[in-house]
């Protein structure tokens, strides 16, 4: 199982993949939401996208609509990991289909806490 | 600079005076953390100066102080996830079926620390059971430490406070963002009520709670204590509710007048009658 990991920080996006893959993911990275969508497209089974909300080119929310409004990307977790904590922002991203938000900054409990309340955490993970 | 085995000593004996809680020698370290900022507060240069004070005067408000201090308030928004499923899953539809006649639910939060359990708890019914919009819910939350209520009560958050175990939707939903921090809708903050209540002291209630949480708390008592707590709880409690303790928590080896039930992933204890032939 794919997680897939869209963040224009190398450093962000670095510290994402460490925390998932002790989870036991394997890892697809894009640093803007258009790149984020064609590695969607080239991966066969992504089960999890961990999303930043500010990004050159096309921006998380606009990633969320874009996933969402393919059939058959309906089931893969959505996990804003973002500083945007404007209230009606973050309800326009959960209408649009996000199921989490992981505020930064944030600590590895409160990801992985997240990610065990949608039920993204493999069978198995360690915690 | 450690503190002395004596001071320890002194200061745990105060400390079970005034709260009932027993400091083991795992939480010494904490000793220091905490009591420092009381020593300094009350003017005093380190901990052996406030042990002194504290011998001095046994009427010092010194004392309430470090008693305060040495209570942990350690909680979180949905702590043990699976408890507050089986609440919603099985224990509010069971009271709704219940109480058809009367249209009310009292819940008590005993040790609520800094709220996040009585709010979440009102956030759990507004959300899941909208049907309990016309009836008369309250939620009464108490703690021993007046500073760590003046917090619940004012139902404002952190971003990392919120980020620990409450779901974006319902954040957005049932709370206001004031500057930095996140504050309870007041439609939410009112089912609450807030009273200071010290648990080894008689329980000002007349009418029976139809649940009761009383979660990681018991474990700073001795065993007398918890037994003396559980019987007052169990006579607070409306004879077809709920009690629930903490996740690492259990009756196992007390006497007390409660029957262990499983509710899916949790444990909840239903009260047994009569109480008084158990303890003959
Ligand atoms: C670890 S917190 C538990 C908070 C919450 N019930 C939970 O499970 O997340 C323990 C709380 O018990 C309170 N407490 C300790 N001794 C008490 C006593 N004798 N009477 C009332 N509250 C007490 C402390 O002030 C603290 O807020
Ligand atoms: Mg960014």
């Amino acid at each position: 199982m794919h997680c897939l990991i869209v963040d224009d920080s190398r450093a962000m996006r670095r510290i994402l993949r460490t925390i998932v893959q002790r989870l036991g993911y394997e890892t697809v990275e894009a640093e803007n939401g258009r790149i984020g969508v064609e590695r969607l497209h080239e991966t066969s089974d992504v089960g999890l996208a961990l999303v930043d909300w500010n990004m050159p080119e096309m921006n998380g929310l606009e990633f969320v609509q874009a996933v969402r409004s393919e059939d058959r990307y309906q089931n893969v977790k959505l996990v804003m990991v973002t500083s945007e904590t404007d209230p009606s922002r973050m309800v326009r991203a959960l209408m649009s289909g996000a199921d989490e938000f992981a505020m930064k900054p944030f600590t590895e409990q409160i990801l992985v806490d997240k990610l065990k309340l949608i039920g993204a955490l493999p069978d198995g993970a360690c915690c | 600079m450690p503190v002395a085995e004596h001071d320890l000593e002194f200061l745990s004996t105060i400390v079970a005076e005034r709260t009932g809680n027993v400091i083991s020698s795992h939480q010494a370290y904490l000793v220091e953390s905490r009591l420092a900022p009381v020593a300094k507060e009350a003017g005093l240069s380190d901990i052996r100066a406030l042990v002194k004070e504290l011998q001095r005067s046994r009427t010092s408000p010194v004392h309430d102080r470090v008693a305060e201090a040495m209570t942990i308030n350690e909680t979180s928004f949905f702590r043990d996830p699976s408890l507050f499923d089986a609440i919603s899953a099985h224990v509010i539809p069971d009271l709704i079926d219940a109480r058809q006649s009367q249209r009310s639910l009292r819940i008590w939060c005993a040790a609520c620390s800094s709220g996040q359990e009585p709010y979440t708890l009102a956030i759990l019914l507004r959300t899941r059971f909208p049907e309990l919009g016309n009836w008369d819910v309250k939620i009464t939350a108490t703690d021993y430490s007046r500073e760590i209520l003046s917090k619940a009560e004012s139902g404002s958050y952190s971003q990392f406070e919120v980020g620990r175990g409450l779901p974006a939707a319902m954040l957005v939903l049932n709370f206001d963002r004031v500057g930095m921090n996140w504050v309870v809708k007041p439609e939410i903050r009112k089912q609450i009520e807030f009273c200071e209540l010290n648990l080894l002291t008689p329980f000002p209630f007349y009418q029976p709670f139809d649940l009761i949480l009383l979660r990681n708390v018991l474990i700073y008592f001795d065993p007398g204590k918890k037994v003396d707590i559980l019987t007052s709880a169990h006579r607070t409690l409306a004879s077809d509710g709920y009690l629930f303790l903490g996740g690492g928590e259990s009756l196992v080896s007390l006497e007390t007048p409660f029957e262990r039930q499983v509710l899916d992933r949790t444990v909840g204890y239903r009260p047994l009658y009569p109480s008084e032939t158990k303890h003959d």
